[in-house]
């Protein structure tokens, strides 16, 4: 599988997939916008609450091209951060009272500073969390040590496991995903992540594989600790359930499984309020992998950056600014608002 | 043929028969998502009940929405399709033991 983008897909331009959102269906039906939704709730503009996460996206090179990923990440991509554009964000963080890093990517580790990157990072005295994809671990040598380097730095390892069996993982991710996602988080075990009393945390992300909602966390998360730990020993801290949200490649599996229409009409009529007002865009700003600064992950996505009134680039960076600006809306939000609610942290209410 | 009798859109408009008999409705409604609620069993353990229950009732709009809803709660394939056999042998085993009282019958009758 290649990447939209490798693929010369028209769903590689993030103004086409914008277009496919905001468009009406074949028989002229139209979904309420999300802007009017956050309206009638008394959130719009939709506001940060209190800025402390710094998400930074350290590029869209992967080992994986999994199918629902809104990155459109792969082997193919060679958008990855400079160390100029780190040690702006290094400058940034230094001068504000953010304590928590997230990196995410792509792989992050596949960017050639990524070390570098996190031991300045713990010398500014900040939590690090790492997006891990677990299979890179196994991909090369040079990352087989990645599970003592994330424990020398305490760094927080979150992993997406969509299943706990082969067939729906590979599924999503790709032939031979899960036998090597088992193998590290073995190894991740094995230096003492996820076990009680290390303080080494290890979480693993649930993305439902296919067009359908996730369940209570709570619930996947038992079941999840039942069957890692009866089928491989495994243990790990909390089970983030995530929504997949209808851009990138995912938008092309609803489209080309002909999932499109009764997805969004699930998550337009899962609008929870509740949710609207918990949304991770309220206490996190997200870093491109040239600088540029966005709302989130998913804006970055879809080329929408933060508004105008505040900076837009890294080495502008003002979290006063920041903490005043409307936050950037559109359709896609809907994934962020279903039921429980979604975030990168997992769900956002308890239902 | 144009029209059949089942049209998956109707499954959204089950709400809708409250239009011709609202009380009715509201209490079966409320009934229903009571059922449905974590208890003595969980979430996921009634998705798939429900699942079985539907192929056993044979119920087309059920068997959508209890797929979904079986998957949403977590349940893999194998889980389904177990549940689909403790229908099909509940059903197919009581259509046998009625076997028992077809020979009570043969043996009356019979010199
Ligand atoms: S979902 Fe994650 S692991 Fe999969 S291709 Fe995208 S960035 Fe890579
Ligand atoms: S998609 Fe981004 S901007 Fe929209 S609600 Fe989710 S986090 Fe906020």
């Amino acid at each position: 599988m290649k990447s939209l983008a490798a693929q010369h897909s028209l769903l590689a331009d993030a103004a086409f997939q914008l277009d496919v959102l905001s468009q009406p269906l074949p028989q002229g039906r139209v979904f309420p916008a999300f802007g009017q939704r956050l309206q009638e709730n008394g959130l719009l503009p939709l506001k940060p609450s209190q800025i402390s996460i710094l998400q930074i996206n350290l590029g869209k090179m992967c080992n994986q091209v999994c199918k629902h990923c809104h990155v459109d990440a792969g082997p193919d991509r060679k958008e990855i951060m400079t160390r100029e554009t780190m040690q702006l964000c290094l400058d940034a963080l230094a001068e504000s009272t953010i304590q928590v890093v997230d990196l995410t990517g792509g792989a992050p580790e596949m960017n050639p500073h990524f070390r570098w990157f996190v031991e300045e990072l713990s010398k500014l005295g900040r939590q690090v969390i790492v997006r891990c994809n677990l299979t890179i671990i196994l991909a090369n040598k040079k990352y087989h040590d990645l599970p003592e380097f994330f424990k020398l730095h305490g760094v927080q390892v979150v992993s997406s496991l969509p299943y706990f069996t082969a067939s729906r993982t590979d599924a999503q991710r790709g032939e031979g995903v899960f036998e090597k996602s088992i193998k590290a988080l073995q190894m991740l075990n094995a230096v003492g992540y996820g076990q009680e009393g290390s303080g080494l945390i290890l979480d693993l992300v649930y993305n439902p594989a296919g067009a359908f909602l996730p369940s209570s966390q709570q619930s996947l998360e038992a079941e999840f600790k039942r069957r890692l730990q009866q089928g491989y020993q495994i243990v790990f801290n909390n089970l983030f359930a995530i929504t997949n949200l209808p851009i990138s490649r995912y938008l092309d599996y609803l489209i080309t499984s002909g999932n499109y229409e009764g997805y969004m009409e699930k998550l337009v009529n899962a609008f929870n309020p509740a949710a609207a007002a918990n949304v991770m865009c309220r206490n996190t700003v997200s870093v491109g992998w040239e600088g540029s600064l966005y709302d989130c992950d998913f804006n970055q996505m879809l080329d929408l950056p933060v508004a105008a009134t505040a900076p837009r680039h890294i080495r502008d960076f003002d979290l006063a600014s920041l903490s005043e600006r409307a936050i950037v809306i559109n359709q896609h939000c809907y994934g962020c608002t279903a039921g429980a609610g979604s975030s990168c942290g997992g769900e956002t209410v308890n239902p | 043929m144009e029209k059949s009798y089942y049209d998956p859109k109707d499954l959204a408009k089950f709400g809708n028969i409250a239009e011709f008999q609202p009380l009715l409705a509201s209490k079966f409604f409320d009934y229903y998502g009571e059922v449905f609620k974590e208890g003595a069993l969980t979430e996921r353990e009634k998705a798939l009940i429900a699942l079985a229950v539907a192929h056993a009732v044979q119920c087309p709009y059920c068997i959508d929405a209890y797929t979904t809803g079986s998957l949403e709660k977590g349940a893999d394939e194998a889980q389904m399709m177990e549940a689909i056999h403790v229908a099909a042998a509940i059903k197919g085993g009581a259509a046998l033991v009625h076997g028992v009282q077809m020979m009570n019958k043969v043996k009356e009758v019979m010199m």
